[in-house]
C-alpha cells in the first residue's frame, strides 16, 4: 500500500484501498511494513540489547571495585575460560568494555532510540499514512536485527569477542597477535557494523524523504514539532557520516584479510617484522571520528527533540524559542561534522590542527547553552504536570548540563593533555550522551507508550524508576570526575599495580555500588514495560492533552494511521495555554479562530 | 561496609517513595478514584517537593565530593608548562561551577515552584529575542576568552623550538613495556626502524648511522631538573600513549611514525616527595596498604610493600591484555646527578659488541640443532617474501 497511500492528493479516499488485504501473523508482527510495528520492533530489540549492554557494565564494574576477586556470577556468565574460579580474566575485561560501548552507542542509543521514535513519530506527527518506503523500512529493521544477531554471535567465538575498545583502533584491532579478540571476534564485529550501517542508511534516507515529501497540507517546515526537526537533522548527519565509517571498516577488513597497508606500518610483533609499510593508524582515527563524533549527536539530538516536545506538553506552555531551538539544532549538526579532531589532540597529528579543532569544538557550547536555557525558560511560569516522562525530561536537561560543562575542559586541547583517556572522559560522555540520551529514551517511552500499545504505563513504578535512576546516575558518574583528575587511565583491568592509585579504591567501590543498585532498579522499568503491554490501564486517545497530530489517530492501530482523511494543519505545534482559547491546548488540526493572529515564533 | 549502607539507604528511599505515593493515593480515595495513570495534582505536589530535594542532593553531593575526594586530584604540577595548564584548568573550573550551580538551581527550583495544579494556567511565553541574544552572547564572549587562553597555552606547549638546547630522548613503546634511548654526546638520535631489530638491538637502531654510535638504551627514565627534555616517541606494535600525569604531559606512540612532546621538569623526585601534599598522600596510601596487608595476611597472602612516591610513565591507550600494567619509573635528578647516572651507562654500540663477543665462543660448540633452526629461518624468509609479494599485488 505504501506508495499509493502517500499520494500527495489527500482529497482522494484511500480508505477502502487500505483494507483490501488481510494481515497474517507474519505480515503483521514479523515482516511488517507498518511504521508503528517497525518502531515497536526497534524498541524491543533495543531494550534487549540494552539489558545485555548494561549487564556487561555491571560485570566489569564489579571487577574494578573488587579486583581479581572471585564471583560465582562471573563463572556462570563468562565460563571457565574467561573467568576461571570466578575471577575475571584480563582479556575478557577488555572484551566486555568494548562490547558494552558498541552495544550502547550503536544498538541501543542509535537504533533503539532514533530507530524507534523516528519510525513511530515521523509519519504520525507530519500527517502521513506511512514512511515513504515501507518496504525499505522493513529491510532497514531486519538488517539491524541481523547485525545485532551477528554482534551477539561474536560473543561466543573461541578466542573471545572484539576487545580493542569500541573505537577499534588498528593495529590492535588488526592483529590477532596483539590481542586474541582481534581474530574472528573482530571480523564478526566489522561484519555486524557494516550491516548496521546499511540498515542505518536505509532508515535515514527514508526519514529524510518522508519529512520532505509527505507532510500533510499546512504542515510547513516551521510548523513541524521539534521532534521531527531533530529526527530529520539526525538522519542527515547519519547519511553524511556513516558511509565514512563503512569505508574505514572496509579498509580495515582489507588490512586484516588481504594484507593491504592502509592503517599499518613498521610493525614488529611476536618476534617478527610484518610486511606492512606506509599506512597510518592516525588515518583510521580520522575516518573513525568523522563518524564517531557526529555519532554522539546522532544519539543526543533525537533525545533533545523528545525532551523538547514532552517538556512543552507537560509544562502546558509553548517550547521557549521554537525557531532558536531549530537554529541551534542546525548549528550543532553543522559543527558536529567539523570537530572530530578533538578526540585526537594527542594522536600525533599536527598540533596546529589541534588548535583548529579546539576552536570549532568550543563553539558547540553556544548552541548547546541556548538549548539548555530555552528548556529552563520553558519551565518558568509553567503549569508543570509531573508525569514520569516529564521527570525524565528534566533529568535529561540536568545531566546534559552537568556532562556538557566538563566538555569545556576536554574540548580544550591544552586541558585535554592531562585528562585524555582518563575516567574524567568516561564521566563526561556518560553524563552528556549516555545518561542524557537514555533519559530521553525513557521519557519517550513513558510518553508515547499509550500510542504504541494503547495502554498506560504505571506512573508510580515510573516515579520510583526515575528517582532511583537519577540518584544512581549521579552517584556513578560524579565521583568519576575525581578519579579521572587523579590521573587514573580508563580501560585498566585493575589499578592495583599502581600503589599511586590505592587511595581511589574506596571511590571505585562506591561507584560500583551505585551502578549495581541503579542497574537492579531498571528491572522495575522492565516489569512495568512488559506487564503494561498486556495488563496496563487502557489509554484514552490523547492522555497528555497534547497538540500534535499523533494524538488525533485512534488508539487502535490501523494501517494508514487515520481512518478517514488525513487531518490538515493550521497552526504551530505548541499552542499550549494560548490566551485566545479557553482550553489549555489547541491541537494543530484546529483551524485558526476568526481574527486569531498567526504569530511568528 | 559503606556499600552496604548505600544499598540500604537507596532501598529505603525507594520504599519510602512507594509508601508516599500510596499514602497520597489513599487520601484520594474519598474524593475521586483516579487510576488514569496521568499525574494528578497530588502527584505534581509530591514530585515537585522531591525535585527540590533532588536539588539539595546535587548540591550536597557536590560539596561532599569536593571535601572528600577533592584532594585526590593531581596536585602541584612537576613541569614548567604544568603551571599554565593548571591555571587554565582552575579558571575553567570556576566557570563550570558557577554555571552548574545557577542552571541546576534554576532548573529544579522552577520545577518545584511551578508544579502543576488544576486551577492554574501557564503563561503563554513563546519567545524573546532579547533573552536569547543574552544567552548567546554571554557564552560566546566567555568561550572566546577560554579559546584564546587555551590556544596560547597549546602553542607554547606543543611547538618545540628547534634551536633550543634540549635533551633528546626517545621513548620506545611495545606490548607491554617502555624503553628509553638517550641521544648521547652528540645529542642526536640515530635513525631506527623495526626492520633492524636484532638481538640486543631491540629498538631497531640503525648502527650504520653515525649518530647511533653513542646512543644509550635504558629501561628506567632519568631526566634532569630545569632542562627541556624533548621526547620522541615510537611504537613497535600497536598504539600506546605515553602519559606522565605529574608533568601534565601525554602523547600517543604510533607505529610507523615519530611523535613528540617536550617539557621542563621543575622538581626532582626527592623534592617532590618532600612537598606537604605528597607526604600526606603517601601517608594516607600507606595507611590503606597497611590495612589491606592485615587482611591479606589473615587470608594467608603476603603483605603489601609500603609505598614511596615515584614519578611514573603510564600507557594510556588500550594496547592489549596487560595494558593495565605497562609502566616505567621516571626519576628527575639534579643536572649533576643526571650526568653522573648517564655516564655510568654503556652505549648501545658497546652492548652489541659485548653480545657478539659472548656469542662467538658459543658458536664454536654449536649443536646440530642450530642448522635445523636455520632451515626454519630460511623457510620463514621465503614465506615472508611470498606474503609481501601477495600484499603488493593486493594493493595494486
Amino acid at each position: 500500500m505504501s506508495a499509493e497511500a502517500h499520494d500527495h492528493d489527500h482529497g482522494h479516499d484511500h480508505h477502502e484501498h487500505e483494507h483490501h488485504h488481510k494481515d497474517t501473523f507474519i505480515t503483521k508482527y514479523i515482516f511488517s511494513i507498518d511504521h508503528k510495528m517497525i518502531a515497536k520492533q526497534y524498541l524491543i530489540t533495543g531494550i534487549v540489547m540494552g539489558v545485555i549492554g548494561i549487564a556487561m557494565s555491571l560485570l566489569f564494574r564489579m571487577q574494578l571495585a573488587w579486583p581479581e576477586e572471585s564471583f560465582k556470577i562471573f563463572n556462570v556468565l563468562l565460563g571457565d575460560k574467561f573467568a576461571p574460579d570466578g575471577v575475571m580474566a584480563n582479556d575478557i575485561y577488555l572484551a566486555l568494555v568494548t562490547i558494552h560501548g558498541t552495544i550502547m552507542v550503536f544498538f541501543v542509543l542509535t537504533a533503539g532510540l532514533s530507530g524507534t521514535f523516528s519510525n513511530l513519530l515521523i509519519p504520525l506527527q507530519i500527517g502521513a499514512r506511512d514512511m515513504a518506503s515501507g518496504f525499505m523500512n522493513m529491510i532497514s529493521y531486519w538488517l539491524f536485527f541481523l547485525s545485532a544477531v551477528v554482534m551477539l554471535c561474536s560473543l561466543f567465538v573461541e578466542a573471545g569477542p572484539a576487545s580493542a575498545g569500541w573505537t577499534i583502533y588498528p593495529p590492535l584491532s588488526a592483529l590477532p597477535q596483539a590481542i586474541p579478540g582481534s581474530g574472528a571476534g573482530m571480523t564478526l564485529w566489522l561484519v555486524s557494523m557494516a550491516i548496521f550501517i546499511a540498515s542505518s542508511l536505509m532508515g535515514s534516507l527514508n526519514y529524510i524523504v518522508t519529512v520532505i515529501n509527505l507532510r500533510t497540507k499546512g504542515m510547513s517546515m516551521t510548523r513541524l514539532p521539534l521532534t521531527i526537526w531533530t529526527f530529520f537533522v539526525t538522519a542527515i548527519i547519519g547519511v553524511i557520516s556513516f558511509p565514512v565509517l563503512l569505508s574505514a571498516a572496509l579498509l580495515l577488513i582489507f588490512d586484516r584479510s588481504f594484507g593491504t597497508s592502509f592503517f599499518l606500518s613498521d610493525i614488529y610483533i611476536a618476534g617478527e617484522v610484518l610486511h606492512y609499510q606506509g599506512g597510518s593508524p592516525v588515518l583510521f582515527e580520522h575516518l573513525f571520528w568523522f563518524l564517531g563524533h557526529p555519532e554522539v549527536y546522532i544519539v543526543i539530538l533525537p533525545a533533545m527533540g523528545l525532551v523538547s516536545e514532552i517538556m512543552a506538553t507537560n509544562s502546558r506552555k509553548p517550547i521557549f524559542g521554537y525557531r532558536a531551538m531549530i537554529m541551534s539544532v542546525l548549528a550543532i549538526a553543522f559543527l558536529s561534522t567539523i570537530v572530530w579532531g578533538h578526540h585526537m589532540f594527542l594522536s600525533g597529528m599536527n598540533p596546529f590542527l589541534g588548535s583548529v579543532f579546539t576552536f570549532t569544538t568550543l563553539l558547540i557550547a553556544i548552541p548547546s547553552a541556548v538549548k539548555a536555557f530555552n528548556w529552563i525558560t520553558t519551565l518558568w511560569k509553567g503549569n508543570l504536570q509531573f508525569n514520569p516522562a516529564m521527570l525524565f525530561s528534566i533529568g535529561m536537561v540536568s545531566t546534559f548540563i552537568t556532562g556538557g560543562l566538563t566538555g569545556i575542559i576536554l574540548g580544550d586541547s591544552t586541558l585535554d593533555i592531562n585528562v585524555h583517556d582518563t575516567y574524567f572522559v568516561i564521566a563526561h560522555f556518560h553524563l552528556v550522551m549516555g545518561i542524557s540520551a537514555l533519559y530521553g529514551m525513557f521519557a519517550g517511552i513513558y510518553h508515547w507508550f499509550p500510542k504504541m500499545y494503547g495502554r498506560m504505563l504505571n506512573k508510580n513504578l515510573g516515579y520510583i524508576h526515575f528517582w532511583v535512576t537519577a540518584v544512581c546516575a549521579y552517584g556513578v558518574f560524579f565521583p568519576m570526575h575525581f578519579i579521572g583528575l587523579a590521573g587514573l587511565p580508563r580501560r585498566y583491568y585493575t589499578n592495583t599495580n599502581f600503589p599511586l592509585f590505592d587511595d581511589l579504591q574506596n571511590v571505585n567501590v562506591l561507584i560500583t555500588t551505585f551502578a549495581l543498585v541503579g542497574g537492579a532498579f531498571q528491572l522495575v522499568f522492565l516489569y512495568n514495560f512488559f506487564s503494561s503491554i498486556f495488563y496496563g490501564k487502557k489509554a484514552v486517545q490523547n492522555p497528555w492533552k497534547s497538540t500534535t497530530l499523533e494524538w488525533t489517530t485512534p488508539v487502535e492501530h490501523i494501517h494508514g494511521n487515520w481512518p478517514g482523511e488525513i487531518p490538515h494543519v493550521y497552526r504551530w505545534p505548541y499552542d499550549y495555554s494560548n490566551p485566545n482559547h479557553d482550553v489549555d491546548f489547541v491541537p494543530q488540526n484546529v483551524p485558526m479562530k476568526e481574527g486569531e493572529e498567526v504569530l511568528h515564533h | 561496609m559503606t556499600s552496604l549502607l548505600v544499598i540500604i539507604v537507596l532501598v529505603l528511599l525507594a520504599v519510602a517513595l512507594w509508601q508516599l505515593t500510596k499514602i497520597f493515593d489513599l487520601t484520594q480515595v474519598g474524593s475521586s478514584s483516579d487510576d488514569s495513570q496521568v499525574a494528578s495534582d497530588n502527584d505534581n505536589n509530591v514530585q515537585g517537593y522531591i525535585m527540590f530535594g533532588f536539588l539539595a542532593f546535587i548540591y550536597i553531593f557536590t560539596i561532599y565530593g569536593l571535601l572528600k575526594w577533592g584532594n585526590l586530584a593531581l596536585h602541584t604540577p612537576a613541569s614548567e608548562h604544568g603551571l599554565l595548564v593548571d591555571n587554565l584548568m582552575n579558571i575553567t573550573w570556576v566557570l563550570i561551577f558557577t554555571v552548574q550551580v545557577i542552571t541546576q538551581g534554576l532548573l529544579y527550583w522552577f520545577s518545584f515552584k511551578y508544579k502543576g495544579n488544576k486551577d492554574k494556567k501557564a503563561l503563554f511565553f513563546a519567545d524573546s529575542n532579547k533573552l536569547e541574544a543574552i544567552w548567546s552572547i554571554i557564552p560566546s564572549v566567555v568561550l572566546a576568552i577560554l579559546i584564546l587562553y587555551g590556544l596560547y597555552a597549546w602553542n607554547n606547549i606543543m611547538f618545540v623550538d628547534k634551536d633550543e638546547d634540549v635533551v633528546e630522548i626517545e621513548l620506545y613503546a611495545q606490548q607491554f613495556k617502555w624503553t628509553a634511548r638517550y641521544a648521547g654526546n652528540d645529542n642526536t638520535l640515530g635513525k631506527a626502524n623495526v626492520r633492524l631489530i636484532e638481538g640486543v638491538n631491540t629498538l631497531g637502531v640503525d648502527m650504520s648511522d653515525k649518530n647511533s654510535e653513542d646512543d644509550i638504551v635504558v629501561t628506567e627514565l632519568h631526566i634532569p631538573k630545569g632542562k627541556k627534555v624533548h621526547f620522541k616517541m615510537r611504537s613497535q606494535d600497536v598504539l600506546h600513549s605515553a602519559y606522565f600525569p605529574h608533568f601534565r604531559a601525554q602523547m600517543n606512540c604510533v607505529p610507523g611514525m615519530v611523535t613528540e612532546f617536550a617539557f621542563v621538569p621543575t622538581y626532582t623526585t626527592a623534592e617532590y616527595r618532600e612537598l606537604d601534599f605528597m607526604k600526606e598522600k603517601v601517608a594516607h596510601i600507606n595507611k590503606l596498604r597497611a590495612e589491606k596487608s592485615v587482611e591479606l595476611v589473615a587470608k594467608g597472602g603476603t603483605a603489601l610493600d609500603p609505598y614511596t612516591f615515584d614519578y611514573l610513565l603510564l600507557c594510556n591507550k588500550i594496547c592489549g591484555a596487560s595494558h593495565y600494567n605497562m609502566q616505567m619509573k621516571v626519576v628527575v635528578d639534579t643536572p649533576e646527578d643526571y650526568k653522573k647516572w648517564l655516564s655510568e651507562k654503556t652505549t648501545l654500540a658497546q652492548d652489541i659488541a659485548a653480545a657478539k663477543a659472548a656469542e662467538k665462543p658459543a658458536e664454536g660448540t654449536a649443536p646440530a640443532g642450530d642448522s635445523s633452526s636455520k632451515v626454519i629461518d630460511t623457510v620463514k624468509a621465503v614465506v615472508d617474501t611470498v606474503k609481501a609479494a601477495v600484499a603488493k599485488v593486493a594493493m595494486k
